[in-house]
C-alpha cells in the first residue's frame, strides 16, 4: 500500500494552478520528517531497552556525520521550497491577468471588479457606508468608479489568472481560499498582491485566518469558479443590474 | 545570587502580572478581544467590539509588569552566573541547566526590553492619541478614525515588535528545559553526556539564532518575498543545533539502562516530544507551505508539542528532580509520579497530535465554533468535527492527570519520604551535603566550596566501589586513576 494518497487524502481538494507543486512538496516534507520522528524513537527506545556497555563511539559518528546528513536533507528541501515561492510570489501578475479587489471588514468580505474601464475607481474612508450600498467607499465622481461592481462572493473565470488585490478597512484580516493554497493577510493601509488560476470549477470557501474580533469564526464568503462563458453572463447580468 | 532582593521583586512582580492578568476576565466588556499577539488596529481602537475596553488595558498592564519582572531577574541571573562561581567552576564545569537560563536570560533582556517599548506606543495609540500603528483612513463600525489617531501608522510595525520578543520567547521557555534534561539523563544513565562542550555551543547557537528568524511569523502577514526567504534560511538552520542536542540525548541513555526515576521519566518525555513537536518547524519554516498552512491547527499542533508540553515536561522533570531541596528533604511519590507521567503522555500526545490533521484539513486556529459557519467553510469544517471530539476528551483527561500532580505535592510536602542528602547520586553543587537540609550542625567546616572536575563524573561502576564523583569531590588520584579523558 502506497502511504502517500493517505496525506493526500488529508488535504481538501486542490484547484489552483500552483496547488499540485505545493502539495507534493507539503507531502515530501511531511514524509522526511515523519520518517525522521520514528527513527528518533526507535533509536531512543532500542538505546534504553539494550543492555548496559562501556562502549563509546566518537563525537565524529554521533553527531557531526548525522548532522552533514541533516544540512544536505534540509538544504535540498529548502531550495526547492524556496524556488516554488519565487515562483508564486516573487513577480507579479502577468499583464493578462484579470483584475479583481477583496476588501475585508468586521465581519464580511466585499470583492470588487473594475467594470468595462479595467479600472479600479478612488475609495474615500468618508465615504464608505455599507448602510448605503457603499461599503467600500466609492467616489461616485470619479468616472472609473462608476462602473465598478461590488459583490458578497467572488466569482471568477477557471484557467484565468486572477490579480487580486487585498485591503482591510479596520483591523488585520486573512483571506485564505484552503481549496486554492492560498493565504495572504489583508492589511489596513496597505495594498497587497497574490495572484492565481483555478483549474476547476466548483464552489470554495474563503476564510478570514487572522483574529479580527468576537465574529472572527463566522467572516466567510463564497469563491465560485465558473467556466468562461458562464462567467461573462453572470459578469454581463450583475453588471447590467447595478448600473442599468 | 546577586541581587537577592531584585530576584524575589521579580518574582512576586510575576505574581501580580498574574493577578491582573486573571482579574482582567473578570471586568466589564470581559477579557482582551485581540487574543496574546494583540495584533493592532484590534487591540488599539475602542469601536472595535466587547473585550477592547478595560480588559485590554489590564492584558496590557499585566504583560508590562512581566516584561519588567522578567528583566529583573534574568539581570540577577546572569550577574549571578558571570561573577559568582565558585572557584574552580569554569565555564566549560557550568551545569548545561545553568548554560539553559544563562541563554535564556540573555534572551530575555533583548526580547522583553522590546516588547515593553511596543507595549508602551499600543497603550499611546489607545489612550495619547497616537497613530503608531493605525494607518490612515482606518474606519472601524463605519467611522473613519483619522480624527483621533492622526498620522502614518502601520499594523506591521507592531508585528515586527511583536515577533521580535515572540520567537525569542518561545526559546527561553525552552532553553531551561534543555538543558535540565542533559544533566537529569546523565545522572540517571550514569554517564556523562555526550558532546558536552557541543552542547553548550549549541544552546548559545540556538539563542544567537534565536533572535535572527522572528519573521517566519510573518511570511503572508504582508512581508516582501524576500524577506521571507532570509527568515526561512534562518529558521531552518536552528534545526541543526537542535537535531545536536536530540542526537546527544540519544547517546547519553544509548545502551546505559538507566534508573526510571519520575524525573527520569519526564526527561525521556521531553525529548520525545521535542522531536515530535520540532520535526514540524521545518515544514512551516518554508514560506510557500505557509501559504497553506499558516494560522492552522498543524501551527497550533507544532508549537503545543514543543514549547507548551515539552516545556511543561521540563519544569515536571526539574520538580520532581529538585523537589527534596525545597520540601525540607522530602521525595515526591514515585508511585503517583508514575501514574501522573503516563497520563500526561497519553493527554499531551492525544491532544495535540490529531491537530496536525484538522490543520492539514485546512482548520484555522482561533475560530470560536467550528457549526454553523455559513457558506462553503461550514461544509470545508464540518470534516474536522469527530477529530475535534477527540481532542476536548483528550484534553480533560490532561487537564484531570494534573490533579495527581497536585494531590502528589500536596501529600508529599508532608509526608513525603525523607530522602538521603544526595537521593539521585548527583553531581553537581546543589547536592553538596553543605547545602542539605538538616545539615545546619555540619556548617563548622568552612572551607569554601571548590569544584574539581566537570560535572557526570560517572565512573563504570564494578561492586562495591564508588562509582560517581561529585563536582566538590577533591579525591584527585581515584579521579586519574579510574577516567580516561574525554
Amino acid at each position: 500500500m502506497s502511504l502517500l494518497p493517505l496525506i493526500a487524502s488529508l488535504l481538501p481538494t486542490d484547484a489552483s494552478a500552483h496547488g499540485p507543486a505545493l502539495d507534493h512538496q507539503l507531502q515530501l516534507s511531511l514524509w522526511i520528517t515523519l520518517g525522521l520522528a520514528v527513527l528518533a524513537h526507535l533509536l531512543l527506545i532500542v538505546g534504553l531497552v539494550g543492555r548496559r556497555t562501556q562502549a563509546r563511539s566518537s563525537l565524529w559518528a554521533i553527531e557531526y556525520l548525522p548532522l552533514t546528513l541533516l544540512i544536505i536533507l534540509f538544504a535540498t528541501l529548502g531550495i526547492r521550497a524556496e524556488r516554488l515561492w519565487a515562483l508564486t510570489r516573487y513577480t507579479g501578475a502577468s499583464h493578462e491577468a484579470m483584475q479583481m479587489e477583496a476588501t475585508g471588514l468586521q465581519f464580511a468580505w466585499y470583492f470588487r471588479y473594475t467594470g468595462p474601464d479595467a479600472t479600479f475607481g478612488i475609495t474615500r474612508p468618508q465615504l464608505a457606508s455599507a448602510a448605503e450600498g457603499n461599503p467600500l467607499g466609492i467616489d461616485a465622481h470619479d468616472s472609473h468608479g462608476a462602473d465598478d461592481l461590488v459583490t458578497t462572493e467572488l466569482v471568477i473565470p477557471v484557467d484565468r489568472e486572477i490579480d487580486l488585490t487585498l485591503r482591510a478597512q479596520d483591523v488585520i484580516h486573512g483571506f485564505a481560499v484552503p481549496e486554492l493554497r492560498l493565504k495572504q493577510n489583508a492589511v489596513p493601509g496597505e495594498t497587497t498582491h497574490i495572484h492565481f488560476t483555478a483549474t476547476k470549477t466548483g464552489t470554495f470557501a474563503i476564510l478570514c485566518t487572522q483574529l479580527c474580533g468576537l465574529g472572527h469564526y463566522r467572516m466567510s464568503a463564497n469563491l465560485r469558479v465558473l467556466p468562461v462563458d458562464e462567467f461573462q453572463r453572470w459578469l454581463t447580468q450583475r453588471e447590467q443590474a447595478a448600473h442599468p | 545570587m546577586a541581587f537577592p532582593r531584585m530576584n524575589a521583586l521579580g518574582f512576586w512582580l510575576t505574581a501580580l502580572a498574574l493577578a491582573v492578568l486573571l482579574a482582567s476576565h473578570f471586568v466589564p466588556g470581559g477579557a482582551a478581544v485581540s487574543g496574546w499577539t494583540a495584533y493592532p488596529p484590534l487591540s488599539a481602537i475602542a469601536a472595535t467590539g466587547p473585550g477592547q475596553g478595560l480588559g485590554l488595558d489590564l492584558w496590557l498592564a499585566s504583560i508590562a509588569l512581566f516584561a519588567i519582572a522578567s528583566t529583573m531577574s534574568s539581570i540577577n541571573t546572569l550577574v549571578t552566573i558571570v561573577r559568582l562561581r565558585c572557584e574552580g567552576m569554569t565555564w566549560d564545569r557550568l551545569p548545561l541547566t545553568v548554560w539553559g537560563w544563562f541563554t535564556a536570560a540573555l534572551l530575555s533582556v533583548l526580547a522583553f526590553s522590546v516588547l515593553l517599548a511596543a507595549l508602551l506606543l499600543l497603550f499611546c495609540d489607545r489612550h495619547a492619541g497616537t497613530g503608531f500603528f493605525i494607518p490612515p483612513g482606518d474606519i472601524v463600525n463605519g467611522v473613519v478614525q483619522a480624527a483621533g489617531h492622526p498620522g502614518n501608522g502601520s499594523p506591521l510595525l507592531w508585528l515586527h515588535l511583536f515577533w521580535f520578543f515572540g520567537h525569542p520567547e518561545v526559546y527561553i521557555a525552552i532553553l531551561p528545559g534543555m538543558g535540565l534534561t542533559s544533566m537529569v539523563l546523565a545522572n540517571f544513565s550514569r554517564r556523562r553526556v555526550v558532546g558536552y562542550r557541543l552542547m553548550i555551543a549549541t544552546t548559545l547557537a540556538i539563542g544567537l539564532l534565536g533572535i535572527l528568524l522572528w519573521g517566519h511569523h510573518m511570511f503572508v502577514a504582508g512581508l516582501n518575498p524576500f524577506a521571507s526567504t532570509a527568515f526561512s534560511v534562518t529558521t531552518l538552520a536552528i534545526a541543526l543545533p537542535s537535531s545536536a542536542k536530540v542526537l546527544s540525548w540519544i547517546a547519553t541513555v544509548w545502551r546505559t539502562r538507566p534508573r526510571y526515576t519520575t524525573a527520569m521519566l519526564f526527561a525521556l518525555g521531553f525529548v520525545s516530544l521535542f522531536v515530535t513537536g520540532g520535526l514540524s518547524g521545518p515544514i512551516l519554516a518554508q514560506p510557500i507551505l505557509d501559504e497553506y498552512l499558516h494560522n492552522t491547527m498543524f501551527v497550533v499542533a507544532h508549537f503545543h508539542l514543543i514549547m507548551a508540553m515539552a516545556g511543561i515536561f521540563g519544569l515536571y522533570t526539574a520538580i520532581y528532580y529538585w523537589f527534596p531541596l525545597v520540601s525540607h528533604g522530602r521525595l515526591l511519590s514515585e508511585r503517583l509520579g508514575r501514574w501522573h507521567f503516563w497520563l500526561t503522555l497519553y493527554g499531551a500526545y492525544n491532544t495535540f497530535l490529531p491537530m496536525h490533521f484538522t490543520g492539514l484539513a485546512g482548520e484555522p486556529r482561533h475560530y470560536a465554533q467550528l457549526i454553523q459557519i455559513p457558506n462553503a467553510g461550514g461544509r470545508l469544517l464540518a470534516g474536522t468535527i469527530p477529530l475535534n471530539l477527540h481532542i476536548t476528551i483528550s484534553a480533560f483527561i490532561l487537564a484531570s492527570a494534573q490533579l495527581v500532580f497536585l494531590y502528589n505535592l500536596a501529600r508529599s510536602l508532608r509526608n513525603g519520604t525523607l530522602a538521603d542528602q544526595n537521593p539521585w547520586e548527583a553531581t553537581t553543587l546543589e547536592w553538596h551535603p553543605r547545602l542539605a537540609f538538616g545539615s545546619a550542625s555540619e556548617v563548622e567546616d568552612e572551607a569554601p566550596i571548590i569544584v574539581h572536575r566537570p560535572p557526570c563524573w560517572y565512573l563504570e561502576a564494578t561492586p562495591g566501589e564508588e562509582s560517581y564523583l561529585p563536582q566538590w569531590s577533591a579525591d584527585a588520584i581515584h579521579d586519574i586513576k579510574r577516567m580516561k579523558p574525554e
